[in-house]
C-alpha cells in the first residue's frame, strides 16, 4: 500500500486513480509522441495498435528473419500478476514498452532490459460484470498515454511516471457499458468505441480532447429518428440495438477517414429486430475532427449469429484486375474474405468469398449483399444450427499483410459451427441479453474434422490461398504480425506455443512453449540495434471458452487444461 | 429509463422523495469533500465526458458526478409526485446493505418477481432460483447493489456436506448470486461439465460450484466459492440466519 491509498475515500475510489510505483524509478528520457511519428513511425518502434494506421501488422525490420530465426531465445519475461486473456501488443517507443492487462493495469517497462519503471492498476468497482475481463493497450500522444477500461473511463497517464492526468467517464458501467480497446488517436483526439453487444446498448465512437480529456464528438453506430439509416429500424429496436464497436479503428492518412468496424445487432436472433439493423456489422468512414459518417460498408444485414465486424479493415494499395485499388481487407467473421475499395463517393464492394466453410451464404450479389439461406439464420423458438459458429471464421484476432510477399494471413478456425434457440426476452439494463438462454450455446465440430484452427496465407490480388498450416488438436484464437524478415507470428493454440512461420511457403521455423496460452498480439521492435521479438501469453476470455467447449460438448480429446496467467515475453536470436 | 415493478408496502412517493433528496444532498457534500482529496492525488474526473444519454438515464448515484448528482436531487425535488425510479428504490436506506439477519428472500425475477419465497415454491433438486433479500420491517428489497442478489436451491438434505447442512432449512441452500471469477451472474442450473450432478453455473466464462459443498469450484476459471448466505425457517417463511460467509463479488487483479 502506498502512502497515498489511505486518503481514497470509498464513493470516488473508481475515478481518483494514481500509479504504484513499486521501488521503480520514473522514465528520464522519453520520445514524445506526435501527429508525423504516428504517420511514419520509426522501424523500430510499435506505437499503435497494429504498429501502423493503415492497420496492416507489418513491421519492416528483417534482423530477424527465415535464416537465423531458429536461434531465437527468451531474452526477458515479466510476470503480469493477473489472470484472464492478456490481448494487448506491448507497445514500444524508443526502448520504453507498455503493457497492458486485464483489470485495467499498465505496465512500464525498458524494452531492453524488462526492468520496471512504473506500474498503475485500477481499481476496478467491486461490482462490476466483466463479460470480457481483457485490455487491448494504450494509446500514445506527446508525453501521455490513455488506457480504457472495463467500468467504462478512459483515463490519460504521464508516460513517465504513470501519473494520472484526466479520467473521463464515458458511460455507465451498471448499465453494460464497458470498453476493452487501444484508443486510437489522430491528431490529438483519443478515439474509443463502447463495448456491450450483449448488453443491449447503442453503440457509438467518441472522441476526446487528448489533454484535458473533454469530449469533442460522439457518433452513435445506430442512427436515431430523422438520420439516415434509421428507416432499417423498427419501433424502438434502435435505442437497444447493440452495434458495439470494440476494437481500434485504423486510419487513411491521405483522404483522413477513419474506418472504424462495429459489432453485432442485439439481441442476437434477427426476428427480434427486424430490417438490415444499420450500420450494425459494418464498417464506417468517420471524418476525425466530426465524427461524421463519410460512407460505410454492412458486411451482413440483420445479424443473426453475434457476428461482431469489429476488427477494422486493413488499407492495402492493391494491385488487382490491371489497376492500383485503394482497398480495404477484411476476413470476416461472417466467413467472407471482404475486398473493397475506398472511393471519393464511399466504400464500394470489389470481391468476396468464403475463406471457411460456411452453410449460411448462397452467394454475395454485385452489391456486396450476402444472400443467406434461411434454413441458417437463427430465429425465434426454434433451434437453428449454423456454419461457422458464433466465433466466426475470424474473430476479433487481427489478421496481417505482409508488404514483402503481398499476402494476408489470417487467424482462421475451420470446422466449427453452433447454434442456439432464439427466444424474446425483455431487456433488464445491466444484464446479458441475449435472445437466447447462454447455456443454450453450442460449439459443434463438423463431422470428419482433421483440425480446427488453420493459419491462412491469402494473396488478396487473386483470391487464391497460397498455403495454410492446420492445428488437428486446437483452435487458432491469437493475432498475427508479419514481418519484412518474411516471419508470420502467432500465437493462438492450446499446447501454450509461440511460433514462427516462413511467410513465403508457411513452414513452420520456430516454435517456443510458453508459461500459458497466446491471445495477444506479437510485435517486433528494435532497441541499441537489436531487433526483439515480444508478445503476451495469458489465456483466456473466448479462446477459454472455446476450449471448455471443445473439453465439454464435444468428443475430441481435448482437455479443458491451459493454465492462465500472464507473462510478457521477449525474444531476440542468441549470439 | 426503466421503473422497476414495487410492492404496494412501500413508502409513499412523497415520503422517499425526501429521504432520497436528504441523502443526495448528504453525498453532494460527500462528493465535494472527496473531488477536494482528489485533487491532491490527481486532477478531479471532467465534467464534460458524460454523454447526454448517460445524463438522462438515471443510475444509482454512487458512481455518477457531481453534475449529475445535482441534476437528480433537482428533479427529485420538483417531481415529489412522481412513481419512483429505478435510482430512487435502489438509494432507499438499507438497499445497497448486504442481507442481513431476519431478512426473507424475494424472487428476483419471473411471474412473481418481488413475491416471498416460501420453501414450499422451491422444487426439490432445483432448479435454482435468483432471489434479493428483502428487510421484513421496512419492506426494503435490498436491490441497491448487485452484490446483495443470491441463488437459492432446495436439495436433498443428505447429500449437503457437513459445512453446507448448518447453513441450510429444510434441504435449502444460498449463495451469492456473483461469480468470484469476472463478478457475472450465477444464471445457470444444470448437468456439471465433468460428472452427473447439476450445479450452480456461470454462463459467462463456464465457472461451476457444487452448491451441495459450500459451492466449491467444480469447473472454470473461478478461483474460489461462492460467499454462502445462511438460512432458516420461521413462521413457513425463508430467512437468512447470518451474513455471508465469505466475500460476494469478484477477485481483483493486480
Amino acid at each position: 500500500m502506498t502512502m497515498k491509498q489511505w486518503l481514497l475515500p470509498s464513493l470516488f475510489a473508481s475515478t481518483c486513480l494514481f500509479s504504484i510505483a513499486a521501488g521503480a524509478s520514473p522514465i528520464e528520457r522519453y520520445s514524445p509522441v506526435t501527429a508525423d511519428r504516428l504517420k511514419n513511425p520509426e522501424p523500430g518502434n510499435w506505437m499503435l495498435y497494429r504498429r501502423t494506421y493503415d492497420g496492416q501488422g507489418y513491421s519492416p525490420l528483417s534482423q530477424i528473419n527465415t535464416s537465423n530465426v531458429k536461434d531465437l531465445v527468451p531474452v526477458w519475461t515479466f510476470s503480469t500478476g493477473v489472470v484472464e486473456g492478456h490481448q494487448s501488443p506491448p507497445v514500444v517507443n524508443n526502448g520504453v514498452m507498455f503493457v497492458t492487462t486485464p483489470q485495467g493495469q499498465i505496465i512500464a517497462l525498458n524494452a531492453k532490459t524488462g526492468d520496471e519503471y512504473w506500474r498503475y492498476k485500477r481499481q476496478l468497482p467491486d461490482d462490476l460484470f466483466q463479460l470480457h475481463p481483457t485490455n487491448r493497450g494504450v494509446g500514445l500522444w506527446q508525453d501521455k498515454l490513455y488506457l480504457a477500461t472495463t467500468d467504462d473511463h478512459v483515463v490519460a497517464l504521464d508516460a513517465k511516471t504513470g501519473k494520472v492526468l484526466w479520467d473521463t467517464k464515458v458511460q455507465d458501467y451498471k448499465k453494460g457499458q464497458y470498453l476493452t480497446l487501444m484508443p486510437l488517436v489522430v491528431d490529438g483526439k483519443v478515439i474509443v468505441g463502447g463495448s456491450g453487444g450483449e448488453f443491449g446498448i447503442r453503440g457509438y465512437v467518441v472522441a476526446f480532447d487528448a489533454d484535458t480529456g473533454k469530449e469533442l464528438w460522439r457518433t452513435f453506430t445506430i442512427p436515431g429518428p430523422g438520420e439516415p439509416g434509421h428507416e432499417t429500424w423498427s419501433g424502438d429496436d434502435w435505442k437497444s440495438g447493440g452495434a458495439p464497436a470494440w476494437m481500434t479503428g485504423n486510419y487513411d492518412v491521405e483522404t483522413r477517414t477513419i474506418y472504424w468496424g462495429t459489432g453485432n445487432a442485439a439481441p442476437w436472433p434477427g426476428e427480434t429486430h427486424p430490417g438490415d439493423n444499420l450500420y450494425a456489422t459494418s464498417v464506417l468512414a468517420l471524418d476525425p475532427d466530426s465524427g461524421k459518417i463519410k460512407s460505410y460498408f454492412q458486411y451482413h444485414q440483420n445479424d443473426s449469429w453475434d457476428w461482431d465486424e469489429v476488427d477494422a479493415p486493413m488499407l492495402v494499395d492493391l494491385q488487382r484486375d490491371g489497376r492500383t485499388i485503394k482497398s480495404l481487407i477484411h476476413p470476416g467473421r461472417n466467413a467472407i474474405f471482404w475486398v473493397l475499395e475506398r472511393k471519393p463517393e464511399g466504400i464500394k464492394y470489389v470481391a468476396g468469398w468464403p475463406f471457411v466453410y460456411t452453410d449460411v451464404w448462397k452467394g454475395i450479389e454485385p452489391s456486396g449483399k450476402p444472400i443467406v439461406d434461411p434454413a441458417h439464420k437463427p430465429g425465434i423458438g426454434k433451434r437453428v444450427e449454423f456454419c461457422p459458429s458464433l466465433w466466426g471464421g475470424k474473430d476479433w484476432p487481427s489478421a496481417a499483410y505482409s508488404q514483402n510477399t503481398r499476402l494476408v494471413y489470417v487467424p482462421a478456425n475451420e470446422n466449427f459451427c453452433g447454434g442456439f434457440t432464439g427466444e424474446k426476452l425483455p431487456l433488464v439494463p445491466g444484464q446479458l441479453w441475449l435472445g437466447t438462454k447462454p447455456e443454450d450455446i453450442g460449439l459443434k465440430v463438423r463431422p470428419g474434422a482433421t483440425h480446427f484452427g488453420e493459419l491462412q496465407a491469402w494473396d488478396p490480388a487473386t483470391g487464391k490461398k497460397v498455403w495454410s498450416h492446420n492445428f488437428p488438436k486446437s483452435h487458432l484464437f491469437g493475432s498475427v504480425t508479419v514481418t519484412a524478415g518474411d516471419l508470420v507470428l502467432v500465437g493462438g493454440t492450446n499446447d501454450r506455443m509461440f511460433r514462427a512461420f516462413h511467410a513465403k511457403t508457411g513452414e513452420l521455423l520456430w516454435e517456443q512453449k510458453t508459461n500459458s496460452g497466446i491471445t495477444g498480439m506479437p510485435v517486433a521492435y528494435e532497441v541499441d540495434g537489436t531487433q526483439y521479438i515480444a508478445v503476451q501469453s495469458g489465456w483466456g476470455v473466448d479462446a477459454q471458452r472455446i476450449q471448455d467447449a471443445l473439453a465439454t460438448q464435444n468428443n475430441v480429446g481435448i482437455e479443458n487444461n491451459v493454465p492462465q496467467g500472464g507473462v510478457v515475453w521477449v525474444f531476440a536470436v542468441k549470439k | 429509463m426503466r421503473f422497476v415493478a414495487i410492492g404496494s408496502d412501500k413508502p409513499s412517493g412523497v415520503e422517499n422523495s425526501k429521504a432520497a433528496l436528504t441523502k443526495f444532498v448528504r453525498r453532494l457534500f460527500l462528493a465535494e469533500f472527496n473531488l477536494s482529496v482528489c485533487q491532491i492525488i490527481a486532477h478531479p474526473p471532467s465534467l464534460h465526458g458524460i454523454s447526454a444519454e448517460s445524463e438522462t438515464k438515471m443510475s444509482s448515484p454512487s458512481d455518477q458526478t457531481r453534475r449529475t448528482i445535482i441534476l437528480t436531487a433537482l428533479a427529485t425535488a420538483v417531481h415529489v409526485s412522481a412513481p419512483r425510479s429505478a435510482a430512487a428504490e435502489e438509494d432507499a436506506p438499507g438497499s445497497d446493505l448486504r442481507p442481513q439477519k431476519a431478512d426473507v428472500l424475494v424472487f428476483a425475477e419471473g411471474d412473481h418477481a418481488g413475491e416471498v419465497i416460501k420453501p414450499q415454491d422451491l422444487a426439490a433438486g432445483g432448479p435454482a432460483v435468483r432471489a434479493w433479500p428483502k428487510d421484513p420491517k421496512t419492506s426494503v428489497v435490498r436491490k441497491g447493489s448487485r452484490l446483495n442478489e443470491v441463488v437459492v436451491v432446495k436439495l436433498d438434505p443428505a447429500e449437503l456436506d457437513d459445512s453446507t447442512r448448518p447453513r441450510s432449512a429444510d434441504g435449502i441452500v444460498a449463495y451469492s448470486a456473483i461469480c468470484s471469477h469476472a463478478g457475472c451472474p450465477i444464471t445457470a442450473w444444470g448437468k456439471a461439465a465433468q460428472g452427473e450432478k447439476d450445479v450452480l453455473k456461470c454462463v459467462c466464462h463456464n465457472s461451476e460450484f457444487d452448491p451441495r459443498q459450500s459451492a466449491q469450484v467444480v469447473f472454470g476459471p473461478a478461483p474460489r466459492r461462492l460467499a454462502a448466505l445462511p438460512l432458516a425457517v420461521a413462521d413457513g417463511s425463508l430467512t437468512v440466519a447470518g451474513t455471508f460467509v465469505g466475500k460476494a463479488g469478484a477477485q481483483q487483479g493486480g
